[in-house]
């Protein structure tokens, strides 16, 4: 499996690490700074169709740091969401990212958020990537109304359309054609920006995937198609659903990037040379190789169809977090206890979050008909029972 | 969802609209439980069992034992050729199924929920429902589409969409929507032997509910005849009836309306997208109070509504 091999280079790339910066003695503040940093991601770029990027990355101790902090704030948030949905303060469907963390991360360091991003439905991370908050999060999968969609949506549904994030959906490959839709709209405006439509090795096989991608690529679209492939579409594993599963090459005629989805830096790599493509030559596939510890959502194990060695070898391994901890480390950013102190911030965050979004009331009923339209002409709505419950949609 | 009609008489009436109904049926000494789970993995088990051209396709209903377990142990029993995991990908395997029954094999397609059925909605009604008709005759298309239907408990507006009145205005479809496990059980076996398309409507919410079965039922020859409405309770008040409302409603009103003492109402979901949030969701979805409240009004509804005016 592509998981070993892998796990073999991230112990040898440790090695390769060649920070430019001299003064390595000195203790630097935990902000960070901006002085450059070039880093070798743990495993080339493997390309279709096209030139692979460098596998040399240039970042910054403030970046890295920044990385380490919202990648801990994503981690921690997903394990709370579990124990909510264990008290059953988060009902129906919960399907949680952690360890996929990287993606999100990376991909947002190397856009703006004039660029637009779409999903699916494990959908939490990104939208705090795109600066959603914590307590908007919490609300929204409690149903309340300091939630992001109102307490209407719930975990599927999140929106931030000010920061260009456009969801949050729940069928299977529809965000794709949208994401493209997205793209069109940005040519069609001229804004020279791209949109990157993510979907998951379960949805490449969708037919909607390669029509979109058909127009995408005729119109030239500036539509970035990013496969978070985590090797299984809720209990089947890739090699069962597709007949390739090199999904970077499924686009034929379209060049496709195979990324270390598990390094964030590579993923910022892939992301930023997608970006410069995608606006001169149209659309790209970015397959990122990544894992979810989590079972496809809250109601599955995850233990049926893998087995418990697997998710922790990987966790061992490749987790996205303890990789830019050792690189913090080795390249003496910070030390172990400040790396552990950001943690218990980010813990306590959590917690303050969630407390306050228990505080946060259920929304008020006549919510129930509020935006169905968003101009409802003055007609009538009814409830379950017609001659007690109406209303005027405005 | 629900119809509500007053009736002077008994509940004999009902019968006057629809001759054919089948006389009440009550249970033996019935002393066996059964989820509908049950009844549904009983039947299919069955009616695989009994003939070599029925086989199950659909996401997870293999390995995973079914989404919700619908499925399970079937795999083990039958084998991957007859019980086969499909891609996430509706629209290309509710088509394959669709071919496979052109040709004469018997599939039965899971759809995880029917929201999912959208994708594949062109094969349901372009290619399975309308063939038989095209054809003349020629292309009879002997498939089952099931899974669950309509709300379930806090999974939001994409994945609690109702479709019993979709499909039920499609020309060519059967659809079924079964309550009980004596009606899952039945109704399923009835589907898969049936030589049109039937759109099998669950309900995750029912998977779990137990109801008593009588020996009848249990055996591997009961089948459930399709289009027969049953009376559950009789009585003389008032009628309450499940199934498409509107439908129910036009329909009662254009054949008997000399019956009628009162209006007929209709429960219905509300007319918004479904709301996550626990207390919306329940305004949104007929409650026992709503029912209750409308066979009220059409029972109190002594004297006509002229009078009341």
């Amino acid at each position: 499996m592509a998981l070993s091999h892998l796990g073999a280079s991230a112990s040898r790339s440790s090695s390769l690490l060649k920070p430019l910066s001299s003064a390595l003695s000195l203790r630097r503040p935990i902000s960070g700074d901006n002085s450059p940093l070039t880093v070798e991601t743990s495993v080339p770029f493997t390309s279709h169709q096209c030139e692979a990027p460098s596998r040399s990355v240039e970042t910054n101790p403030k970046e890295l740091l920044t990385f380490f902090r919202d990648m801990a704030l994503m981690r921690r948030m997903e394990i709370a969401a579990d124990s909510l949905y264990k008290a059953k303060l988060i009902r129906g469907f919960c399907h949680l990212y952690d360890g996929q963390e990287a993606v999100a991360v990376g991909m947002e360091a190397a856009i703006t958020k004039k660029d637009c991003i779409i999903t699916a439905y494990r959908d939490h991370c990104t939208f705090v990537s795109r600066g959603g908050t914590l307590l908007e999060v919490f609300a929204e999968l409690m149903g309340r109304q300091a939630g992001c969609s109102k307490g209407k949506g719930g975990s599927m549904h999140f929106y931030k359309k000010d920061s260009n994030f456009y969801g949050g959906h729940g069928i299977v490959g529809a965000q794709v054609p949208l994401g493209c839709g997205l793209a069109f709209a940005q040519k069609y405006s001229k804004d020279e920006t791209v949109t990157f439509a993510l979907y998951g090795d379960g949805a490449a096989n969708q037919g909607q995937l390669f029509e979109a991608l058909n127009i995408s690529a005729l119109w030239d679209l500036p539509a970035i198609l990013v496969c978070e492939n985590n090797h299984y579409g809720m209990g089947t594993a890739e090699w069962r659903a597709a007949k390739s599963p090199a999904y970077y090459k499924r686009g034929d005629y379209v060049p496709g990037l195979k990324v270390d989805g598990m390094d964030a830096l590579a993923v910022k790599q892939a992301c930023k040379f997608a970006k410069e493509h995608a606006l001169k030559n149209g659309p790209i596939i970015l397959e990122m190789d990544t894992y979810r510890y989590h079972g496809h959502s809250m109601s599955d194990p995850g233990s049926t169809y893998r087995t418990r060695d697997e998710i922790s070898g990987v966790r061992q391994e490749r987790d996205p977090i303890e990789r830019i901890r050792k690189l913090i480390l080795s390249h003496d950013l910070a030390t172990e206890k400040e790396l552990k102190d950001v943690e218990k911030e980010v813990r306590k965050e959590v917690d303050d979050a969630i407390a306050q979004a228990k505080e946060s009331p259920m929304p008020e009923p006549s919510e129930l008909f509020t935006n169905v339209y968003a101009k409802g002409l003055g007609v009538e709505s009814f409830g379950a029972d017609r001659k007690e419950v109406r209303a005027t949609l405005p | 969802m629900l119809g509500i009609v007053r009736q002077k008489m008994l509940g004999q009436s009902l019968l006057k609209i629809r001759p054919a109904i089948s006389v009440l049926r009550s249970y033996s000494s019935a002393a066996k439980q059964m989820t509908v789970r049950e009844a549904l993995n009983s039947a299919l088990d069955e009616e695989m069992s009994a003939d070599p051209k029925v086989f199950l396709m659909g996401e997870e209903v293999g390995e995973y034992q079914g989404a919700y377990k619908i499925s399970k142990g079937l795999l083990e029993k039958y084998g991957p050729e007859r019980v086969l995991d499909t891609p996430i990908t509706e629209a290309g395997f509710a088509g394959i199924g669709v071919g496979a029954a052109y040709y004469g094999l018997k599939p039965v397609v899971e759809f995880m929920t029917f929201n999912f059925s959208m994708q594949a909605i062109d094969h349901i009604i372009n290619s399975a429902a309308k063939s038989n008709y095209m054809s003349a005759g020629q292309m009879s298309v002997p498939i089952v589409f099931r899974g669950p239907n309509g709300a379930a408990a806090g999974v939001g507006a994409q994945h609690s969409q109702c479709y019993a009145s979709w499909y039920a205005s499609c020309p060519g479809l059967k659809v079924l929507s079964p309550y009980s496990s004596e009606d899952a059980r039945g109704l399923l076996k009835a589907a898969i032997r049936d030589p049109d398309p039937v759109v099998f409507l669950e309900n995750e919410l029912l998977y779990g509910e137990s109801f008593p079965v009588s020996d009848e039922v249990l055996d591997s020859s009961f089948c459930l005849p399709i289009g027969k409405a049953k009376i559950e309770r009789k009585g003389k008040d008032v009628t309450i009836t499940h199934g498409v409302g509107a439908e129910i409603c036009a329909s009662v009103v254009e054949e008997s309306f000399a019956y009628l003492d009162a209006p007929v109402e209709r429960i219905a979901g509300a007319d918004v997208p479904m709301p996550y949030a626990a207390n919306l969701e329940r305004m949104a979805v007929p409650q026992v109070e709503d029912i209750v409240r409308a066979a009220k009004r059409a029972c109190y509804r002594a004297v006509p509504l002229a009078a009341a005016a």
